[in-house]
């Protein structure tokens, strides 16, 4: 078996190609014009656009497509490729939406591994003051690196839970569009590279943000940048696309929405922002790009009457922000409702208890995606745009504190009087709950303008940002993996050591962001190298390293987590069809799941989460005929 | 986007048979899959209309007089309502091939198509060769993409559209060479119906672009 055996490498080669071709293209057309044959910009941006198609075209996400404009039926193949290694269906294009699920997740994990070595390099630069090793461009390369890193990881693990679990959860054979979904995921990979890749031109050292007119005129790496975020964002697009289609138009005869799994809710909110925030990341990059590629001036301050004033024809900056947090506020929300979803949906299991409220669960998140969109301008409070912008997007943003809260009594309704298991999960669940209530706390002190003003992009906004990441998708994502991990490998992880990832990075992580916040109030700057060390009457060079040594503490329990898994999944204790004893339709069926998950059609038999309730289950295969 | 489009053109004409070898679930049938993909094409408009409608607030935002009020650039006004025409006129076409498919009246349908195409690529030239002025020696532009926020606007919009435009057309050729060698009857047809639905939204966008660049505000001189 050759390597090109597998679509990966396929793809990896047909990317180097299309940056090639692309270059050569670029050449070929400036020597047409008459203009000098080489110019990096353009040779590197048509080249980056090619090489995006090449991956695709060499990994085979578009076989089919072709075949189609050419009216050749595709019949869908189930099951690993017939003429090779099974395992080798996870290194290629797979319609199995199980398959796609694992892909999204290790490449997700991948990429966390990665932005968080970043982190780490410049926490440790940051434990001193003064600089020690890394210079001010690649620190500021760094820290947007890390940001963008996370956001792209963070769709990844988002994406391979909603690909993984939705069909599963509401009885669907796969998803709605199977060859769309294998796309959405491949998207990710020449994204990922193109992001890497831009350190080597140049980097980007106006940050993940990206704001013109830094942007504008840094170097060749924006490009890239910008690519790299087109193609997960398109990944983002056709995902959330499928995974709405697949709730709307999937579910088994009786179960109506509000008898959906909770998770189902927090992903049909998620990919409905997703679905259409999206497009504005893209269009206001793509405006950046324009303007550095043929100087169209969106945002490019200089009038067209010369010195007349006020200018007019000038382009303005403030819109590409107006454009961005468009996008980018929703996204926290994209972030974080499926982990809410996770919390939601394991709390019962873990609890016995029924979930406390469900259709106020259930409306909460798509209460909080509906406000998440008319909040964005709390991200400019001090942009210099039109001040009475400021009261309603403070009161707007105020408002996301009450579906947070309707949550959060709900968690605690739904741990009242239970007889409460702590497994790993739920300990997870339990950690992302604290967590999240630091950064749902702090929130308000942000929103509200006259206390936003000393802390805006200071470090407490980092703290504040940190903790609701972490409790609104870190800790649920790795109790959702601690959780399904049985049902994936059919092994069982090991608990002792699940316990002690947990109660080394919960501390930690309370360590490191209270310490965020801490030199944030004493006048630290987030996005800046280097700080005054008599800040903090003397005291922050101590908080920096306090926040660096947990930043090195959380890394390790990942570590621990990521070794359990690599030793278990294939030699652990086998571990039973449903060790959590759960009712959801994903565990009433074999682990690991067979290719075609569901023997019969499901029938829905009762609520989802009647935990306690004697004899009453919520979903069955068995036809009516069996009863 | 465009491979968007193609999942949902042609997927589930063949679907429904090919699947039913694998023998092992029961699958749902032609008019399932038809409701899937229509609805997945809707949502596909949804999210393009947010692409479209940001296009909108730019135009809104930046034309802006020394006194904060709508301006427009003096752009060719004949240029601009010819084509505007000729985009209108396609969508009569484009449903005529639909309607025609529905009815099996394979030759009405086939040269409804490639009339569809043919004013779609005039419409095309004209934004192109007429008002962008790509070619100066047969027809000089108004503007030029580097004209401050005016230049900015007028290309990003007509581009952004002119691109949707010549996606549509090269699924409206497409559609037409699968309908020549027998695809598409009477009772399946998504992949006309998709390309058509297409073809509409691409022609409502441009009814909203064309007032905004054309028609409102007062028009201001945008010195070269």
């Amino acid at each position: 078996m050759s390597l090109f055996t597998l679509g990966i490498a396929r793809g990896l080669v047909g990317q180097v190609l299309g940056m090639v071709i692309g270059m050569l293209l670029t050449c070929a057309v400036r020597i047409l014009l008459g203009w000098e044959a080489w110019a990096a910009e353009p040779a590197w941006t048509v080249g980056a656009v090619c090489s995006i198609i090449g991956f695709l075209l060499g990994v085979g996400s578009l076989d089919d497509w072709l075949k189609w404009t050419k009216g050749i039926p595709t019949p869908m193949h189930h099951g690993p490729p017939v003429d090779k290694p099974a395992w080798t269906r996870y290194f290629s294009v797979d319609y199995n939406h199980k398959v796609i699920g694992v892909q999204y997740t290790v490449w997700g994990i991948l990429l966390l591994m990665v932005g968080g070595t970043v982190a780490m390099i410049f926490r440790t630069e940051l434990a001193r003051s003064g600089l020690q090793f890394l210079g001010l461009d690649l620190y500021n390369s760094f820290i947007g690196m890390h940001g963008m890193i996370m956001i792209f990881a963070i769709l990844l693990g988002v994406g391979g839970m909603g690909n993984y679990l939705v069909p599963l959860m509401i009885g669907a054979e796969d998803m709605a569009f199977p060859r769309l979904n294998a796309l959405g995921f491949w998207f990710n990979v020449p994204g990922s590279i193109l992001l890497l890749l831009s350190l080597f031109v140049g980097g980007w050292d106006a940050g993940w943000t990206a704001y013109p007119p830094l942007s504008a005129r840094g170097p060749i790496g924006y490009q890239l940048f910008f690519l790299g975020v087109f193609a997960i964002g398109l990944s983002s697009i056709v995902g959330s696309l499928n995974l709405l289609v697949t709730i709307l138009r999937m579910r088994p005869a009786g179960m109506s929405l509000f008898r959906m799994p909770i998770f189902c809710w927090a992903v049909f909110a998620t990919s409905l922002l997703q679905l259409t925030a999206t497009q504005l990341i893209g269009t206001s990059f793509l405006m950046v790009s324009v303007q550095r590629a043929i100087g169209m001036g969106f945002f490019d301050p200089r009038g067209i009457l010369g010195e007349v004033s006020p200018m007019v024809g000038g382009g303005d900056p403030v819109l590409f922000q107006h454009l961005f947090w468009f996008y980018s506020h929703p996204a926290v929300y994209i972030f974080v409702l499926p982990g809410l979803g996770i919390v939601s949906e394991l709390l019962p299991v873990f609890s016995r208890k029924p979930l406390f409220g469900y259709k106020w669960i259930a409306l909460s998140s798509l209460a909080i995606g509906i406000v998440g969109f008319i909040v964005w301008g709390h991200h400019m409070f001090v942009s210099g745009y039109n001040d009475i912008l400021r009261i309603p997007f403070m009161y707007a943003t105020l408002l996301v504190a009450i579906p947070t809260g309707v949550k959060f009594f709900s968690w605690l309704g739904t741990i009242w009087g239970g007889k409460i298991h702590f497994d790993t999960p739920m300990l997870f669940v339990l950690g992302a709950i604290s967590v999240f209530l630091i950064g749902g706390l702090t929130g308000p002190i942000l929103a509200t303008v006259p206390t936003d003003f000393p802390l805006h992009d200071s470090y407490f906004v980092v703290g504040h940002f940190h903790a609701t990441m972490f409790g609104g998708f870190v800790f649920p994502f790795f109790a959702a993996l601690y959780y399904w991990f049985p049902k994936v490998t059919g092994r069982m992880y090991n608990e002792t050591l699940g316990k002690i990832h947990f109660f080394i990075m919960t501390p930690a992580f309370w360590v490191q962001t209270l310490g965020q916040m801490g030199v944030g109030v004493m006048g630290m700057r987030r996005r800046i190298a280097d700080y005054d060390p008599t800040l903090g009457a003397g005291q922050i060079e101590s908080w920096q390293l306090a926040v660096t040594i947990a930043g090195f503490a959380i890394a390790f329990g990942v570590m621990l987590m990521l070794w359990n898994f690599f030793q278990n999944a294939e030699v652990g204790v086998a571990a039973g069809d449903n060790p959590w004893r759960s009712r959801s339709p994903e565990w009433q069926i074999p682990s690991p799941i067979p290719e075609h998950s569901f023997p019969a059609p499901l029938r829905v038999v009762g609520e989802p989460y009647d935990y306690g309730l004697a004899d009453s289950g919520y979903v069955t295969t068995a036809s009516p005929g069996d009863d | 986007m465009t491979a968007t489009a193609i999942e949902h053109g042609h997927e589930h004409d063949h679907a429904a048979d090919d699947h039913h070898h694998t023998g092992e679930v029961d699958l749902p049938t032609y008019q399932e899959y038809t409701r899937r993909n229509r609805l997945g094409m809707w949502l596909f408009f949804a999210s393009e209309a947010f692409l479209f409608l940001a296009l909108l607030v730019t135009r809104f935002y930046l034309w802006r007089g020394p006194h904060g009020e709508v301006v427009r650039p003096e752009l060719d006004q004949f240029a601009g309502l010819v084509v505007t025409a000729v985009l209108l006129l396609s969508s009569y076409f484009m449903n005529r091939a639909e309607v025609s498919i529905a009815n099996d009246k394979r030759t009405d349908f086939l040269a409804s198509l490639l009339i569809t195409a043919a004013l779609g690529t005039a419409f095309l030239i004209g934004v192109v060769v007429w008002e962008w002025g790509m070619f100066p020696s047969i027809v000089k532009g108004h503007l030029k993409p580097t004209d401050g926020v005016f230049g900015a606007v007028v290309f990003g919009m007509t581009g952004m559209h002119a691109l949707h435009v010549l996606s549509g057309v090269v699924l409206i050729l497409n559609v037409w060479w699968l309908g020549r060698k027998g695809h598409f009857s009477s009772e399946r047809h998504w992949g006309v119906e998709a390309c058509a639905i297409y073809w509409h939204y691409v022609d409502l966008v441009w009814i909203f672009f064309y007032p905004a660049i054309y028609l409102i505000g007062s028009t201001i001189e945008v010195p070269h």
